[in-house]
């Protein structure tokens, strides 16, 4: 393995690096939110269609991060003003935004991205980190959204862990009705980190777009979003552990391709599983070691209701 | 001031009205949406139900369209009433299919009645085991089940990839990837103009509602799933039926996809589920997990499907546009839940104040 291999794995890390981070911000407020993977579709699409109409990559990420938040906010809608089933309404967004994004892809398919915009998410070197021999290749020659997805990740590790909001949006989550009773805003909380997660999950999903493949493809996302909800629970609901949860998935996602190379010969279709499965393998050690269950959010997809202690 | 309170009084025809004006509700909302593209949202929706209903070819179609909803909805059913977030129907589907088409091909000489209860076997036994391993996980170790069974329908469509592309790719094909046809005796026999699967969704509909509402095994899913541990201090093996249960549900949706594979495909393919599996998550919720209204649910929701394409033809709609109907009623039902479940009073805060 070279270390070419490493900062693909990187690369194709970061959609998961982001939709973590939401996942979990959106997890701390004590809304299990299961439309990870249609948030990043609609970010996707979103985010290429703007892409193209507009040429400007600012205008594209916005419109992606607008569109997971809108998907979040449908959400929040239903499972904090109307005490809706969190899993079922998770659900029904990952559905509806399936079918958003085949609707809204309608005719996109086969556009690329601009060549100019390429060049605003194109590699390079950060002065001095980058010359680090190895860590720097790997970490330090990047697009801007890799370095901004290390940057969130410090600034969500902060806010979760440094600040009197982060304390408040962890009392909530662990439990709503003392939070409530020492005047805690209780819904504004979850309303805005279900948005907050939203948003993250649409920049998730137009970096897969517009930087990754970077052309227009049904249903780019693969099941990515579902993984990220699994690496929540493999990354302890801890900000810090997301980039490790996020590089080792990319490097299982780019495996394949890679040990096409050596010339060694196993089947393609058994190592396009290994995601999943060793995804599913994380979910049973992580259950039977039970160790990590105790760091879920206590009141993590219980509806609350004022009234009803 | 508004005040909510819990509610017990909700009866049965509130709850109807309350649910059918959300369905309403939606229609319109998506009725703007349609508007903004352009097109007169009153015409596509008659359009709609034209296609769908409008000859009796074409409710022979939405009907064929319904039945492996329809059979994969009572699947779906009986796992979300144990609280068991069964999303890997798709991948049930697919490994039915898979099971059937095994029988399908390699016994080509058997005579029909032999083969095709051969097939239905092994359909309900591979989508069941497809069910039954995240379910064991779930029972001894409380894996999370959702993730799971999703990622079992990833795992199954590679595998079916794998097989077309493949073992099982047709040498006769000339080189294009699909797996055989079937041979005349493992195809579904028709009845009174489409396959039988029709007959067998309409049993299976009545053994559920007896099922679920007259047996001692009903019960029990019902108790495990209201609460494990009063299940678990009345003396039931809940690990036991909560493995059964997934296995019946998941052994269900094997069924709907061998009789898409045997009665409407003639072959498999990976398209074989064309997204049932999820649509059947919505149908399920939808009927509030009540096997004859999953009936009445799945032929509107087919009914959508079939009038979706049609819209396409006329309008240039595209398909997914049925999907994003689809979601939006079940966003609407879901928040309409609440007006079942709660009331809301307006308080005067004089009053209040005045009587303290």
């Amino acid at each position: 393995m070279d270390i070419s291999f490493f900062a693909a794995a990187v690369v194709a890390g970061t959609p998961l690096l982001y939709a973590i981070l939401g996942e979990l911000i959106t997890e701390k407020s004590g809304q299990l939110n299961l439309g990870v993977e249609g948030m990043m579709l609609m970010g996707a699409v979103i985010g290429f269609k703007m892409a193209i109409i507009t040429g400007n990559p600012y205008l594209a990420l916005l419109g992606a991060m607008a569109a997971g938040g809108f998907g979040a906010i449908i959400y929040a809608v239903l499972t904090v003003t109307f005490r809706a089933n969190q899993v079922v309404s998770g659900l029904t967004l990952t559905i509806f935004g399936t079918g958003f994004a085949s609707f809204m892809g309608q005719g996109l398919m086969g556009e690329i991205v601009p060549p100019d915009m390429k060049l605003f998410f194109a590699d390079f070197k950060i002065p001095f980190l980058g010359d680090i021999p190895i860590l720097g290749q790997i970490f330090f020659n990047q697009g801007i959204l890799v370095y901004s997805g290390y940057l969130l990740t410090i600034i969500a590790g902060l806010y979760i862990y440094r600040t009197q909001i982060g304390l408040n949006l962890r009392a909530v989550g662990e439990n709503t009705a003392a939070a409530d009773a020492a005047g805690i805003h209780v819904s504004l909380y979850k309303y805005v980190h279900v948005i907050i997660g939203g948003v993250l999950c649409g920049l998730a999903g137009a970096y897969l777009s517009l930087v990754y493949i970077p052309s227009w493809q049904e249903n780019v996302t693969a099941g990515r979003g579902w993984i990220a909800v699994a690496l929540v629970i493999f990354c302890k609901w801890n900000p810090y552990r997301v980039m490790m949860g996020a590089f080792l998935f990319g490097g299982l996602d780019i495996i394949g391709f890679r040990i096409q190379k050596f010339d060694i010969h196993i089947s393609q279709y058994i190592i396009d599983l290994l995601p999943y499965i060793v995804t599913i393998v994380i979910l049973i050690l992580v259950s039977v070691r039970k160790s990590h269950s105790g760091s879920a959010p206590a009141s993590l997809g219980v509806s609350y209701f004022r009234e009803e202690r | 001031m508004l005040r909510m309170s819990a509610r017990t009084d909700c009866s049965r025809n509130e709850a109807v009205i309350i649910r059918t004006s959300a369905i309403l509700l939606a229609l319109s909302a998506v009725a703007v949406f349609i508007m903004l593209l352009g097109h007169n949202p009153l015409s596509v929706y008659l359009s709609m139900i034209e296609g769908a209903f409008g000859s009796g070819y074409r409710i022979t179609e939405t009907i064929r369209k319904a039945i492996p909803l329809i059979v994969a909805s009572l699947g779906i059913s009986l796992a979300f009433r144990l609280k068991f977030w069964n999303i890997g129907a798709e991948g049930q589907i697919m490994m039915g299919a898979f099971g059937a088409t095994f029988f399908a091909l390699n016994f080509q000489n058997l005579p029909s009645v032999i083969l095709l209860p051969l097939m239905g076997l092994a359909s309900i036994i591979c989508g069941g085991i497809w069910g039954a391993i995240p379910a064991y996980f779930r029972a001894k170790f409380r894996t999370n089940e959702t993730i799971f069974t999703l990622m079992m329908n990833y795992i199954a469509l590679k595998w079916l990839t794998y097989l077309q592309y493949g073992p099982w790719k047709d040498p006769g094909a000339l080189g294009f990837p699909k797996i055989p046809g079937f041979t005349e005796n493992a195809v579904l026999p028709a009845f009174f103009g489409l396959h039988i699967g029709w007959i067998i969704a309409v049993l299976l509909i009545v053994i559920m509602h007896i099922f679920v509402n007259h047996t001692k095994r009903g019960y029990e899913i019902n108790v495990v799933g209201e609460s494990e541990n009063t299940g678990r201090y009345a003396g039931m093996n809940v690990k036991f039926i909560i493995i059964y249960t997934i296995f019946l549900s998941g052994g269900l949706c094997g069924l709907a996809g061998m009789i898409e594979a045997s009665g409407v495909n003639k072959t498999l393919s990976v398209e074989i589920t064309r997204g049932v599996g999820y649509t059947a998550i919505i149908t399920s919720w939808l009927s509030s997990l009540r096997a004859p209204v999953i009936a009445i649910v799945c032929i509107l929701f087919a009914a959508m499907i079939q009038g979706g394409t049609f819209i396409q033809m006329a309008f240039q709609i595209p398909q997914s546009a049925a999907q994003i109907l689809q979601g939006m009623i079940l966003f609407f039902v879901l928040g309409s839940e609440f007006f079942i479940k709660y009331k809301i009073s307006i308080i005067n805060d004089n009053k209040a104040e005045a009587n303290q």
